[in-house]
C-alpha cells in the first residue's frame, strides 16, 4: 500500500487534514456552530467554482470565499456567535451562487470537464499531487499554530461569554478570528475530502470526544485522534476495496466512531 | 439548467413577454410546481425558523439526495426514496435531539447524520455509474421538464402538509415559543417535535424533486427569516413568508426564462437581497 505513490500522498495530506480538522472541530462542537462550518463548506464549493468559471487557480477561489464567508457570518450575527438564521440564508445565496458559476463553467468549458463540480463537492483525495500534499501540510500547520495563539481566550469566551467579556476578553473579535479560520480549515479540508463531506470530519470526531471527556486538553487530543483515525482507516479501506469511495469510507469511519462514544457510557451503565 | 433552446430574449413589450411565459407547457408546469413549492415552503419554513431548526432543515435536504440516488441503483421510483430515507432522517434527528441536550451535542448529533447520509448518497452514486452526469440535477434540480402527473403529485403532498402543520398551528406555537411551558400546561412537545419534523422531511422530499436537494433550502428559509424580521406576529408573518416565497419563484422563474442563467441562481439571490433590505429598514 505504501509502495503507490498515490496513496502516501493521501495519507499524508489526510493526516494534515485530520489533525486540523479534528483539533478545530472540538471548539466548532463545543460553540455549537457544526451548521456554521457546514455553510462554509458549501462557501467553499461556490468559491471554488467562481474560481474555475473564472479560469484562476481553484485555490485562490476557495480561501477567499471561505475566509470572507466566515468573516460575513460573524459580523452578521449577534456577539460574532453566528446565528442559525443568518446562516442558512447566507448559505441558501452561496448556493444560488454555486449553481451560476457551475453552468457558467461547464458552458465555457469543454465537455470533458462536466463532473468538476462533482470533484469539488465530493474531493478526490486519490489524485492529489506533491505540491498539494505539501500546501496542506503548511496550512494545517498554521491553522493550528493560530489555534493555539487563540486557545485560552477562545476556551473562555466558548464556555462563559458573559464573564470573559466582563474579565476584558475581546469576545466579538475572537468569535470573528475563529470563524475564519474554520474556513481557513474548510477550504484546506475540501481539496482533500470535498466540500460536503467536511462536515463529518468536523462534527463527528469532535462530537465523540466530547462525549467521553470534558477536560479540554484531553478532548482536544482525543477529538484529533479519532479525527487520524477515521482519515487512515477509511483510506484503507478505499484501497483495499476500489469500488469504496476514499471520502465516503473516512466519513463512515468517522460516524462509525461517533456512534459507538454515544453508546458506550449507556452500554458501561447497563453492563456495571 | 439554461434555457437556451428557446432563448428568445426580451420584447420590452411587458404584455407580450408575460403571455409568452405561458406559451409552452414546460413553463406553465414549472410555474405551477413553482407556486405550490412556494406556498407549503413558506408556511413549514416559517415553523422551522420559529424552532431554530435551521439546521435540521438543511441536514433533511441532504438525506433527499440519499434517497434519491438509493432509489436510482436499486431501481425503484425515485418518489419512494425520497420519502423513505426523509423520513428516516427525521426519525434519526428526532431521536438524536429530542431529549434536552446541550446545544453543542445536538449541533454535533445533526453535523454527523448530515455527512452520513451524503457520503452515502455519494457511495450510491458511484456505485450506480452512469448516475455521475445526473448528479448535478439530483444536487441542483431542473424546474423543466416538469409533467402534469408530477404537479398534482405535488399538489397533494403541499395540501398534506399544510393540512397537518394547520391542525397543529396553536400548540406547535406555543411548543415552539416556550417548551417549558408547554410541557407544563400538558402539551406533548416531544411528540410534536417529531410530528413536524417528519412534515418539514415530507416537504424536503416533495420539492426536491423539483428544486433539487440543495436548493430547496432556499425557499424554505429566506422568505421565512426576512417575515420574522418584518412582524412577530404569526398569523401575519405566515402570509408574508408565502407571499415573500411567491414573489421570489415567480419573478425566479421568469428571469431564468429570459436569460440563460440556472433558475436556482435567480431565485437565491433575489429571495437574499429582500433578506438584506428586511434587516437594513427593520
Amino acid at each position: 500500500m505504501f509502495a503507490q505513490e498515490f496513496m502516501r500522498n493521501a495519507l499524508i495530506a489526510g493526516t494534515a487534514v485530520g489533525v486540523a480538522c479534528g483539533l478545530v472541530g472540538w471548539f466548532v462542537v463545543l460553540r455549537a456552530q457544526v451548521f456554521a462550518g457546514d455553510a462554509l463548506s458549501h462557501v467553499a464549493f461556490t468559491g471554488a467554482l467562481a474560481a474555475a468559471a473564472a479560469g484562476i487557480d481553484l485555490k485562490v477561489g476557495l480561501f477567499v470565499a471561505c475566509i470572507g464567508g466566515g468573516i460575513v457570518m460573524g459580523a452578521l450575527g449577534d456577539r460574532a456567535r453566528a446565528d442559525d438564521v443568518v446562516i442558512g440564508t447566507l448559505f441558501a445565496w452561496s448556493l444560488g451562487l454555486g449553481v451560476l458559476f457551475l453552468s457558467i463553467f461547464t458552458t465555457n468549458a469543454s465537455a470533458s470537464n462536466g463532473t468538476a463540480g462533482v470533484r469539488v463537492l465530493f474531493g478526490s483525495i486519490f489524485g492529489l499531487s506533491a505540491a498539494d500534499v505539501q500546501t496542506s501540510i503548511v496550512l494545517a500547520a498554521l491553522a493550528v499554530v493560530l489555534l493555539a495563539t487563540i486557545a485560552r481566550p477562545l476556551l473562555f469566551a466558548s464556555i462563559d461569554a458573559a464573564v470573559a467579556a466582563a474579565q476584558g476578553v475581546p469576545v466579538r473579535a475572537i468569535g470573528l478570528v475563529f470563524l475564519a479560520l474554520v474556513g481557513l480549515v474548510a477550504a484546506q479540508a475540501t481539496q482533500a475530502v470535498g466540500a460536503l463531506l467536511l462536515l463529518g470530519l468536523l462534527a463527528a470526531p469532535a462530537g465523540a470526544a466530547h462525549r467521553l471527556t470534558t477536560s479540554p486538553w484531553r478532548g482536544l487530543g482525543l477529538s484529533a485522534l479519532f479525527a487520524l483515525a477515521s482519515v487512515w482507516l477509511g483510506l484503507t479501506l478505499s484501497y483495499v476495496f476500489p469500488t469504496l469511495p476514499p471520502s465516503t469510507m473516512v466519513i463512515f469511519t468517522a460516524v462509525g466512531i461517533y456512534t459507538a462514544a454515544m453508546s458506550l457510557p449507556p452500554l458501561a451503565r447497563l453492563l456495571g | 439548467m439554461p434555457i437556451d433552446s428557446v432563448f428568445t430574449g426580451l420584447s420590452w413589450n411587458p404584455v407580450h413577454d408575460v403571455h409568452e411565459l405561458f406559451t409552452y407547457p414546460f413553463m406553465v408546469h414549472a410555474l405551477e410546481a413553482g407556486t405550490i413549492v412556494a406556498v407549503m415552503s413558506g408556511v413549514i419554513g416559517w415553523f422551522m425558523v420559529l424552532r431554530r431548526q435551521t439546521f435540521a432543515g438543511h441536514t433533511l435536504s441532504m438525506t433527499a439526495f440519499t434517497g434519491a440516488s438509493a432509489a436510482s441503483l436499486a431501481g425503484a421510483p425515485v418518489a419512494v426514496g425520497y420519502f423513505g430515507i426523509c423520513s428516516l432522517g427525521a426519525l434519526a434527528l428526532a431521536a438524536a435531539t429530542g431529549t434536552r441536550r446541550s446545544l453543542s451535542s445536538e449541533s454535533a448529533a445533526t453535523g454527523s447524520i448530515g455527512a452520513f447520509a451524503l457520503a452515502l448518497g455519494f457511495l450510491f452514486v458511484n456505485l450506480y455509474h452512469g448516475a455521475l452526469n445526473g448528479l448535478d440535477s439530483l444536487l441542483f434540480g431542473t424546474f423543466l421538464g416538469i409533467t402534469s402527473g408530477q404537479v398534482l403529485a405535488l399538489l397533494v403532498v403541499a395540501a398534506v402538509a399544510i393540512a397537518l402543520v394547520g391542525l397543529a398551528a396553536r400548540p406547535l406555537l406555543f411548543a415552539s415559543v416556550d417548551p417549558d411551558v408547554a410541557r407544563a400546561a400538558g402539551v406533548r412537545v416531544r411528540l410534536l417535535g417529531l410530528g413536524f419534523l417528519l412534515v418539514l422531511g415530507l416537504a424536503v422530499a416533495e420539492t426536491s424533486q423539483i428544486t433539487g436537494s440543495l436548493l430547496v433550502f432556499a425557499l424554505l428559509v429566506t422568505p421565512a427569516a426576512t417575515a420574522q424580521r418584518l412582524t412577530t406576529r404569526p398569523l401575519a408573518g405566515v402570509v408574508l413568508s408565502v407571499v415573500l416565497a411567491l414573489a421570489v419563484t415567480w419573478l425566479g422563474l421568469a428571469l431564468a426564462y429570459f436569460s440563460i442563467y440556472p433558475v436556482g441562481f435567480y431565485i437565491t439571490s433575489v429571495s437574499f437581497a429582500l433578506y438584506l433590505l428586511a434587516r437594513a429598514f427593520a
